[in-house]
Formats: C-alpha cells, structure tokens, sequence
C-alpha cells in the first residue's frame, strides 16, 4: 500500500530542476550576481564577526526604533528591485517597435510588470510608511515603545519573508503574469496553471499577516499610551495621520485576506468563488480587492501628508495653520476612501447612477485634500522658510502632488475615464500622485529625522542631487506617458507597431535613466554621510528646531526614549517647552521597566515562510512539519515569562549625565 | 526655484506644442460619443485648473517671498488660524467639485454606454429611417470576433461599420476579461466570459482607425489588435457581399477551434454563421454537453417545484461542466509552452 506514495512528489511536490531558469540568461546573470553579492555580504558578516551583534541587537530587537529602522531598510533594499524591473520595462518599451521586439518576451515581460507593482507597493511603500510611523510616532507620543513591542519584532519579520518569497521567485519558479491585482478568471487555475500566482497570494498572505498586526499595534499605541495632557486635538498631525492610517489598514487588510483565501481555494481546491462557471464570478474579486486596494492607497498617503505637516511647519519656524482643519481633512478622507472603491472599474458595466455615485463620492475626496494643500501653503504665509533638504521634497510634493490630483479628478468622471481608463494617462495619474506624493514624502522624512536616528544629519549637497535628479527625472519619466495615454496607448503592452510613438518611450526612458541617478545619489548620501559622520554630528537632539516630542530627548534616542514621560500642554509640545525656558530633569532618576529582545519573532515568520514556500509548490509533507514547527515555535513562545527587565536608575542616570556633559560642550 | 520654475512651464509649454502636433486621438476622435467625452475632459481640465494654477504659483510665490534671507517679508510664528481663510480653501474646492459633480451625474448618464443613442452628431438628430445596426463582440484568447446576426456573417479582428449609421454592440470574452476599445469611436468597455456588456455608438467619418483590447490579458495581448473600419453605406453593402460570399462557416464546433489559443491572426470572413451562437457563448454553452446558464437559472428558480429532478440535473451539470474544464486546462497550458520557447 504505502509503495503507492510517490515520496518524491510528497516531499518536492510541483518543484523540480526545471524550475531553476538557467535558459533565461538575463535571469542567470543576476542569480550569479545576486549570488556573487551575498556570498560576499555574508563573507564581510562572518569575517569582522558581527553576526551576534546583528542578532542581539537588532534581529532580535523590539525596540521599536530599531525596527523602525529595519522597516527603512527593507524598503530602499526592495526600492533597488522594483526599480531595476521599472528599468526593464522602460528599455523594453522604448526598444520594442516594428521588427524589434526588444529583449523581454511577453512571458518574461509580464511577469515583470506584475512583480514591478507588488514590490513598489507591498515591500516599498508599505514598509517605508510603517517604518516612518514605528519610529516617530511612541518619540512623538513621549511612549518608551509601542503597545505589544514583541508583535511589533513580529510583524517586521513576516512583512520581511513576505518579501523573501517574492525575491525567491526570481531564481526558483517563475511569478505572476496577471497585473498586480491578479484579477481571475486571468490568476484562476485555468488562465494560471503555474505558480506564479501561488507565489504572489503567499507573499501577499504572510506579509498582510504583519501589516494587520502592525496596525492593531499602533491604534492601540497611540489611543493607550500618549503622554498625559496630550489629548486627541493635542496630538502632532504626523501622529493624527498615523492613527487614521492604522484605522484603514484594520479595516481594510482583511478583505485582502479573505479575497486571496478564496482565490487560493479557487485554485487549489476547485471551488467557484470567481470561475467563470459553476456560477463563480470574477466581478465579485474585482470588487473586493478594491474594497482593500482604494483604501490602500489612502493608507500609503495618510502619513506622508502627516509626513509633510511636521516639515512644513519646522522649517517655516511657524506653527502649522489649520491644525483642526487638517485633523477633520484627515478624518474626511479617511471615511471617504471606503465609498469611492469602484472608481477603478467603471469600465465594467456598472449603471449610470452607480458609476456617476462612486464618481462624485471620489470627486468629495478632492475637497479635504485641497484644504490640506491650501494649510501647508499658509503655513508657509509669514514664515521664515529654510530650504533644507527636507523642506526641497515638500516644495516638490506640493507642485507635483496637485497635478497628479487634477488628472485623478479628471479619472473620477466616468466617461472620461471611458477614454482613459487602462490607459498610460491612468499609469501617469497614480505614478504622479504615488511618487510625487510617497516617495517623495518618504525621502522627506528620511532626510528629515535620519538625524534623530543616528546622530548626525544626511548630506546635503547629496541631498539636493537626489531630489534634483528624482523630480526632473519624474517629469520626464511621465509627462510622455500622459500624452501617450491621449493617443490612446494602453497600459502592459511588450511591443508597439506604430513608430511615432517611440520618441515619447524613450523620453520616458530618459526620465527613468535620471531617477536612476536619483536614487544613486540617495545612496551615495549615505555613504558620504557615514564617512562625514563627525562633521555632520547632531549633538543637541534638536538639529531643525522642531516643535514635537521627538526633538526633546537626545539624537540617537536612549533605549528608554524619555527618562521622564513628558507633560504636554500645547499642540507643538517641544516648542512650547523651548519657549517656556524648559529645564531638563538632571537627577532623581528612577529603575526604567522595559520589555525584553526575542527571537520567537524571526522564527515563526521564518517558518510561516517556509509553510508558504512548500504551499506554492504543492510539498504537503514539508508544508505540514513547517506548519508543526511553527505552531510548536508560538506555544513554546507563550511559555516564556522571561520578557522583562529594568533599566537600573544607575545606568539612566549615567546616560543623562553623559547627555547633560554633550549638551553643556557644544552650546 | 526659479530654475525648476522655467523648467516646468518650458515642460509643459513643450507638451502643449507637441500635442497639438501628434495624433491625440482621444482628444480628437471621430465618433460622437468619443467626441463628447474628449469635450469633458477638456472642460473637467479647464475646471480644475482655476483652483490648480493658483496653487502652483502661490506655492512657488510664497516659497520665494518667505525665504528665510528675506527678512523684509512679515514673520508671524504663532499665527496659525484664520476664519475666512478656513472658509476660501474649503468653499472654493467645494464649489468647483458641485460645478464637476453636476457635469459627471449628466454626462454620466447621457453618455452610458447602454443608452441607445439620440443623436448622430452635434447637429444631426437621427434620420427616421436609418435603423441601427447590430454587432456582437466576443474577445478570445487572443484576437477579436465580430459576428453580424442581421447580415449573417462574421469576422476575426477586422470590424467594419456604415459611417453615421447607431451600431448596437454587444459585448462578450471567452475566457478570460478584455477591455472592447476604439478609441477614434467611443469609450471602452470591459468584455468578460459569461456575461454580457453593451455600448451605443457612432462614427461620423470615413475611415480605418485602431481598435484593440485595453484590458492585459496574457501572452498574446500586446498583439490583440483589429482594424475598425468607417465605410460610407455603398462600401459597407459590398464589404457585406464579399463576406457573404466566403465560404467560411462558423458553426459551434467551428467556434471551437477558433476559441483556441493564437497569436496575431489574420484577418477572417465567414459566410455563414450559427444564428444563436452569440447566446450560447455568453451562456457558457458552446460545446454541446454543456447546460445553458441562462437555462440553469430558470431552472434553478423553480427549484422548489421539481425538487429531486433538479438534484440530479445539477450532478449532470457539474460533471459536464468538468470535462468542459479539463478540456479548458489542456488549452490553456498551449500558448505559455510555444510563448515559452520563443
């Protein structure tokens, strides 16, 4: 009987060497790369023998400064990938005319404009704007941390393999070729028989896993855990936004959850939720990922504009106007990007009403987030604006963000959007609003509270590279696909015929070549940064005058963030206490309970993958020990009473006082 | 600032000039319906510039005058709220999007793709005797099929119309989703399997325009492209007489071999036609073990009467329905071996 079971087939399932691509050079050539570089890397740890260190103090970290940190990381790292798939599909477009066919055939192409819009949104996007809000938001709080530290450690590290998985479909399978939402009957088992979609709903699944934790973890932060005085209308905006954000992730990941769970039915299991028959129906997937995916971007959005608050404001050296407005602005979008979700498929046959309702209701959107615009302006009014980097990002979001919002209204009237819809004008339209408004806001913040993070601030001359080449090379990246959308060109073609188009690719291809040099620079930034660490060296805590909490305590932050929790009395809490000729406490210090580093985080996301990686490839019996193992990993996990321990008022003194010396030599 | 000040007004004074130069056909179409969509874009545009560009210039104006060398401009730290000025940035929004917000619900509902036409242009009502002619489109993997149930022909990516004459489509897919789209005649609209979608429109001059799917639908999209052509009603009857004339027939078994995976295929005429075929495309009911949706709904609406005999006619069903997909799968597999090889 048991000589019937094809153990092979258990154990590698759908796996076999087939699936290593050594016929797809360009693909080899960066396995042995990326293989070359690791090895390397890896190297480098093992030689100058930092590999505890990492582990102990960050893999293992729950500090949620730290993580912070790691989220960034993440980000720029995965930035290099979804960039590098924007630069072949540039290439692709500007070369594929006529007899050419340029260097991507469609099954190649395809699946890298699916993997180009799930990195730049899932593992860009999402992990810098949980990066910015985990580590700004507890300091602007005056919190010691967020409200489950361990879950935080977590959540990073299921977001994190979620992105391994992803990465390892480049070198083992193959991904998606279905467009980043995966719409069936096109991702059904039919139209997909491979697994690329398997590893684009388990990359989706384990990472949402972390956002939705993360999420919990942060409303529950900022409603229990904010200083005493600073009320809901007393928090910084950059807070507020993250609040609201936090509240649409909670409410919205779980759609995502539930349609990829009934997907992966329909694939696995022959079940007819979206099939074409059977009574299945692929409007209903339709509907559902954009009940996730509208939100989505507002949740992407929400923190940069909070992002863009607290810049403006600093360096204007004035107080943000409209403050309640800007909350209630912020409020209003919130419940607004629930009713606006079928504006993304108006196209589908939806009646007049209904399509003129979403219509109208996406239009409403326009109106806080003008408001919103029109605050920052005035709070530039009787200012004193330094242009810093930071503050360069803001002017350029502001000038590029309103364009990118006019052809989004433009999209919002259903007939327009009848001749526009799938269009490059629609690819403009979100890189216009998600670019000009994220990326930028991201960079915004990097440059803007790196200094708190490290100690010493980013660069400038770098800096202002990076910016000049990301905003020039914006606009020649998408101003040619705007018009291009008005010649009726459609979106995810891999070859064109009509040769008149060509000189608007490969102006767009220019523009891509110039964010290259952008984000070069940026990285450049850093490195030079690094190198002039002494010189650029923050040592009050305050190097922008800001007006928040986390421009109180000291640049890197101590473990323990505020050696007393601060009393707040004013929005701009630190610039009224600067203004009240605040003293820093300098004794009476007392033992800081602080909770404890862990490992269970990496281990059960790390094994969570590992169920993931034999789901995809169908390996049942590897896919239930993982499955076991991890189980095992979050029982074992709750056994550990071991999570806490107190910073001595000895050693809190000793870093004060060092703080106080610091402070007293550079006056 | 000012350099990125000349640099984008030179940008988009650039755009403008070359705009007008190239072939904007979304902004210059051929077809009423296009044409009054291409209006509104241009009237939503112009709309929204009155609260865009002052934003723009008052944002780089403030920029400028604010900076911090200038210590002549006013300086005012704790200034952080004024009524009237909370009134201007909601009210002015507010006003232009009731302005929008009243254009989208008209147009919206005059332009609606189901909504037979009134008119063929500006100017011209509809003459009491030209009747509307009626095409059905149904998107296969991946070319387009236009079938012409009063004349009884049908064609592969190649669609021809009277100039000013309403046409009538109606809107299907075989397998898997496409966007149905011309742009030099109307908006486009999603074609999906096992549904139906409409769209009224007409085309105002003669002439070959691009059509094509705007919906990604796997390997072979980039090339799922057809000609649609605007012929003056001579032309059409004898276009009509020489598809009549092929000998091409286009029955259920026929469709079938034509509903099977390919790549830029050439143009086809057949010169008869299966008269329901159409219907049983969109019923998901070609091949012919297979139960017609439309049937299976009324039947399952009267469930409660025929209990038993529903039962069973639902086993049947589900297992005809299953060999249909094991037929489905081995096609479907096809394309990405032969896409693979290339």
């Amino acid at each position: 009987m048991f000589d019937q079971i094809d153990m092979t087939k258990l154990i590698f399932g759908r796996l076999s060497w087939d699936a290593i691509p050594f016929h797809e050079p360009i693909l080899l050539a960066t396995f042995v790369m990326v293989g070359l570089g690791g090895i390397t890397l890896l190297g480098a740890l093992t030689y100058f023998r930092v590999w505890g260190v990492l582990w102990r103090n960050w893999f293992t970290s729950i500090d949620h400064k730290r993580i912070g940190i790691m989220y960034m990381i993440l980000g720029i790292v995965m930035l290099l990938r979804g960039f590098a798939d924007a630069l072949m599909m540039r290439a692709q477009q500007a070369l594929s005319f006529g007899d050419s066919h340029g260097f991507l055939p469609p099954h190649h192409y395809d699946q890298v404009f699916t993997a180009h819009g799930v990195i730049m949104i899932f593992f860009v996007a999402m992990p810098f704007v949980t990066g910015l809000m985990n580590y700004v938001v507890p300091l602007q709080i005056g919190a010691r941390d967020v409200a489950f530290p361990f879950l935080n450690n977590f959540s990073f590290w299921m977001t994190t393999f979620g992105a391994v998985l992803v990465m390892a479909s480049l070198f083992v399978g193959e991904f998606a070729r279905t467009g980043w939402l995966a719409y069936p009957p096109l991702s059904g088992i039919l139209g997909s028989p491979d697994v690329g979609v398997d590893y684009y709903i388990w990359s989706l699944q384990i990472a949402g896993v972390g956002t939705l934790l993360s999420g919990v973890n942060l409303i529950v932060t900022i409603i229990k855990m904010r200083a005493p005085g600073m009320t809901m209308m007393k928090m910084p905006v950059f807070t507020w936004t993250a609040l609201c954000t936090n509240v649409l992730i909670v409410a919205a990941f779980p759609v995502l959850t539930a349609v990829l769970a009934m997907l992966s039915l329909d694939r696995v299991f022959g079940t007819n939720f979206f099939t074409n028959d059977m009574g299945g129906n692929s409007m209903m997937y339709v509907n559902l990922i954009w009940i996730w995916g509208h939100p989505e971007v507002y949740i992407l959005v929400l923190p940069i504009f909070g992002v863009f608050s607290e810049i403006v404001s600093t360096f204007s050296s004035k107080r943000l106007f409209g403050y309640t407005s800007m909350v209630y602005a912020t409020v209003v979008i919130t419940i607004l990007s629930y009713l606006v979700w079928l504006h993304h498929f108006f196209t589908m046959g939806s009646g007049a009403s209904v399509n003129s309702f979403f219509g109208i209701t996406t239009m409403i959107i326009s109106i806080p987030t003008g408001a919103k615009i029109f605050n920052w302006l005035f709070t530039m009014y009787r200012g004193r604006i330094r242009f810093e980097v930071p503050m360069l990002w803001t002017m350029g979001f502001m000038v590029t963000f309103v364009i990118g919002g006019m052809t989004g209204v433009l999209l919002a009237v259903p007939p327009a959007d009848f001749v526009l819809h799938n269009s490059l004008f629609l690819i403009a339209h979100f890189h216009n609003v998600i670019i000009g408004g994220v990326v930028f806001g991201t960079f915004a913040g990097i440059n803007f509270w790196f200094p708190k993070a490290f100690g010493y601030k980013l660069d400038a001359f770098w800096g202002k590279c990076s910016f000049w080449f990301w905003t020039i090379g914006f606009y020649f990246a998408f101003m040619p696909l705007y018009v291009l959308g008005l010649m009726g060109v459609t979106r995810r073609l891999s070859h064109f015929e009509d040769p008149s188009l060509q000189i608007w690719f490969q102006i767009a291809a220019f523009g891509a070549v110039l964010i290259a040099f952008g984000i070069a620079c940026f990285v450049i930034q850093l490195g030079v940064s690094f190198m002039r660490r002494d010189s650029l060296r923050d040592f009050t805590g305050d190097p922008w005058g800001g007006r928040t909490l986390e421009w109180s305590t000291s640049s890197p932050p101590p473990a323990y963030n505020f050696a007393f929790t601060p009393l707040v009395h004013d929005i701009d809490t630190w610039a009224d206490m600067k203004s009240n000729n605040y003293q820093r406490p300098t004794d009476s210090f007392v033992a800081i309970h602080m909770p404890k580093n862990t490992g269970a985080g990496v281990i059960i996301a790390g094994l969570s993958a590992a169920v993931g990686f034999a789901l995809i490839w169908q390996m049942w019996l590897p896919a239930g020990l993982a499955f076991i193992a991890m189980m095992a990993a979050i029982i074992i996990h709750t056994f550990n009473y071991n999570r806490d321990y107190y910073i001595p008022a000895e050693e809190v003194t000793r870093t004060e006082a060092e703080r106080t010396r610091l402070l007293a030599s550079h006056v | 600032m000012t350099i990125s000040l000349l640099l984008r007004r030179g940008l988009m004074l650039l755009c403008f000039a070359l705009l007008a130069g190239c072939d904007t056909i979304v902004l210059n179409p051929f077809g009423d319906i296009a044409a009054q969509q291409s209006k509104l874009i241009v009237i939503s545009t112009i709309l929204m510039l009155i609260i865009i560009v002052p934003v723009i210039a008052l944002t780089l104006f403030f920029a400028w005058r604010y900076r911090q060398s200038n210590t002549e401009a006013a300086y005012e730290p704790d200034w952080d709220h004024s009524t009237m000025l909370e009134l201007v940035i909601w009210g002015a929004p507010l006003l232009i999007i009731i302005a929008l917000g009243t254009i989208t619900w008209i147009s919206t509902h005059t332009l609606d793709p189901y909504r037979k036409l009134s008119r063929l242009d500006e100017n011209r009502p509809i003459p009491a005797n030209v009747k509307p002619i009626e095409v059905e489109v149904v998107a296969l993997d991946w070319k387009w099929l236009f079938i012409y149930p009063e004349q009884g022909i049908a064609t592969v990516n190649e669609l021809a119309v009277p100039v000013d004459v309403p046409v009538n489509f109606k809107i299907t897919a075989s397998s898997v989703m496409n966007s149905f789209y011309i742009p030099a005649l109307a908006g486009q609209i999603y074609a999906m399997p096992g549904m139906q979608t409409a769209l009224h429109a007409v085309i105002n001059k003669a002439g070959v325009y691009e059509g094509f799917s705007a919906n990604y639908s796997g390997a072979g999209f980039s090339d799922m492209k057809f000609k649609f052509h605007g012929m003056n009603q001579q032309d059409f009857d004898k276009w009509v007489a020489t598809a009549k004339a092929d000998a091409s027939v286009l029955k259920r078994a026929d469709y079938l071999q034509l509903e099977q995976p390919s790549i830029k295929d050439p143009v086809r005429h057949f010169g008869t036609v299966d008269a329901d075929l159409f219907h049983a495309i969109v019923n998901r009911c070609v091949a012919e073990d297979q139960v017609c949706m439309d049937q299976l709904m009324a039947s399952n609406m009267n469930v409660k009467t025929a209990k038993t005999s529903e039962v069973k006619g639902f086993a049947l069903l589900a297992q005809n329905q299953r060999n249909g997909r094991a037929l489905d799968a081995e096609v479907c597999t096809t394309p990405s071996i032969t896409s693979g090889k290339k």
